[in-house]
């Protein structure tokens, strides 16, 4: 595939972050590139689930995630480590985040339509949506701290067990995802506060909206997997 | 609107309406809750349609995001093409080593 680099100007002269690198095809090729980029993530995904799924109950020594455990050095019985209400709270945050980015979208693409009633001002504020899908990430990230200072306080650290290691892993990788997901938003979010986003600057939120809904998605597959099925 | 083709051209794609998304928010909440409902209904819980219906429901709302949020429901094919090829090949690696080494397969009753 051959692709023809110069970006096409706006009425303004500028070649904003919204300048076209069409492909042959008459494809963009920065969307070309998140999509493989994606399709590459879900091989790594893909990995680190495999090895938690192939270690998992193969740990000989607690903490275990949904069986009780003994305490070697106080012999206490302790409860399985993972705690689902707060999870199931962090995923819910999560999907809402998704649909807090799709919102974002809509108002970038539609940011020059008549907006007559409240809720087609609030539904075309790119700044809300923007914020709140920031906001509602770093709530999941606070969830996963707090999850993880829990853990470490209860006895569970990546080199305690083969879940420890697999489970910190997964997650954490996650997690970082997340975290460069929020960064990329806050970016969004300030370019908007500088200069305004405009409908030709659609495709920069759509690519990190696509790198988001990855993200969420990711999660919509660990979260049963890790958490629900013992 | 651009019609389907111009869309294409310029990269970008129709997109579903704000009250699509509305009701994808609900759908994906409804699971959600069926997913941790379950987990707390023992009948259920340790019954032989647990683990499918939880790979079924985590499978749903992983395709309503892809299709609608992602919208690649209304995308060019090459799209298309460069996630659901590596999602293939990754899928089909999970399930080839869970065969090979994991206990999940045990749970399924796909061996014994």
């Amino acid at each position: 595939m051959t692709a023809t680099t110069a970006p096409i100007a706006h009425g303004d002269g500028h070649a904003h972050g919204g300048g076209h690198h069409h492909t042959s095809l008459g494809l963009d090729n920065r969307k070309i590139a998140i999509w493989t980029f994606i399709g590459s993530e879900c091989m790594l995904f893909a990995s680190l689930i495999s090895t938690y799924l192939i270690y998992k109950g193969r740990s000989p020594n607690g903490p275990f995630p949904h069986e009780p455990w003994t305490n070697p050095s106080t012999g206490e019985v302790m409860k399985p480590i993972l705690d689902i209400p707060v999870t199931s709270a962090s995923t819910f945050v999560l999907l809402m985040s998704s649909v807090a980015m799709v919102m974002a979208l809509n108002a970038v693409q539609t940011k020059y339509e008549p907006k007559v009633t409240t809720w087609d001002k609030i539904k075309g504020s790119s700044k809300l949506w923007l914020a709140a899908t920031a906001l509602l990430g770093t709530i999941f990230l606070m969830f996963q701290a707090y999850e993880f200072t829990s853990f470490v306080h209860e006895g569970l650290t990546i080199r305690t067990n083969l879940f420890g290691s697999s489970f910190f892993t997964l997650t954490g990788f996650h997690g970082a995802h997340v975290t460069v997901g929020v960064l990329w938003l806050l970016t969004l979010l300030a370019i908007d506060f500088k200069r305004g986003l405009e409908p030709k600057d659609a495709l920069l939120v759509d690519i990190s909206a696509l790198y988001w809904h990855f993200v969420d998605v990711v999660w919509i597959v660990i979260f049963p997997l890790i958490y629900l099925i013992k | 609107m651009a019609t389907h083709s111009d869309a294409h051209a310029h990269g970008e794609h129709e997109h579903a309406t704000v009250a699509t998304y509305g009701k994808i928010a609900l759908v994906l909440t409804i699971i959600t809750i069926c997913e941790v409902s379950a987990y707390y209904i023992p009948a259920w819980e340790t019954s032989s349609i647990y683990v499918p219906s939880m790979l079924s429901m985590s499978a749903l709302k992983f395709f309503l995001v892809v299709a609608y949020y992602m919208h690649l429901k209304y995308d060019h094919k090459l799209f298309k093409a460069l996630f659901s090829g590596p999602f293939a090949v990754a899928s089909l690696t999970l399930i080839g080593l869970l065969f090979l080494f994991s206990k999940l397969v045990i749970r399924l009753g796909l061996l014994t």
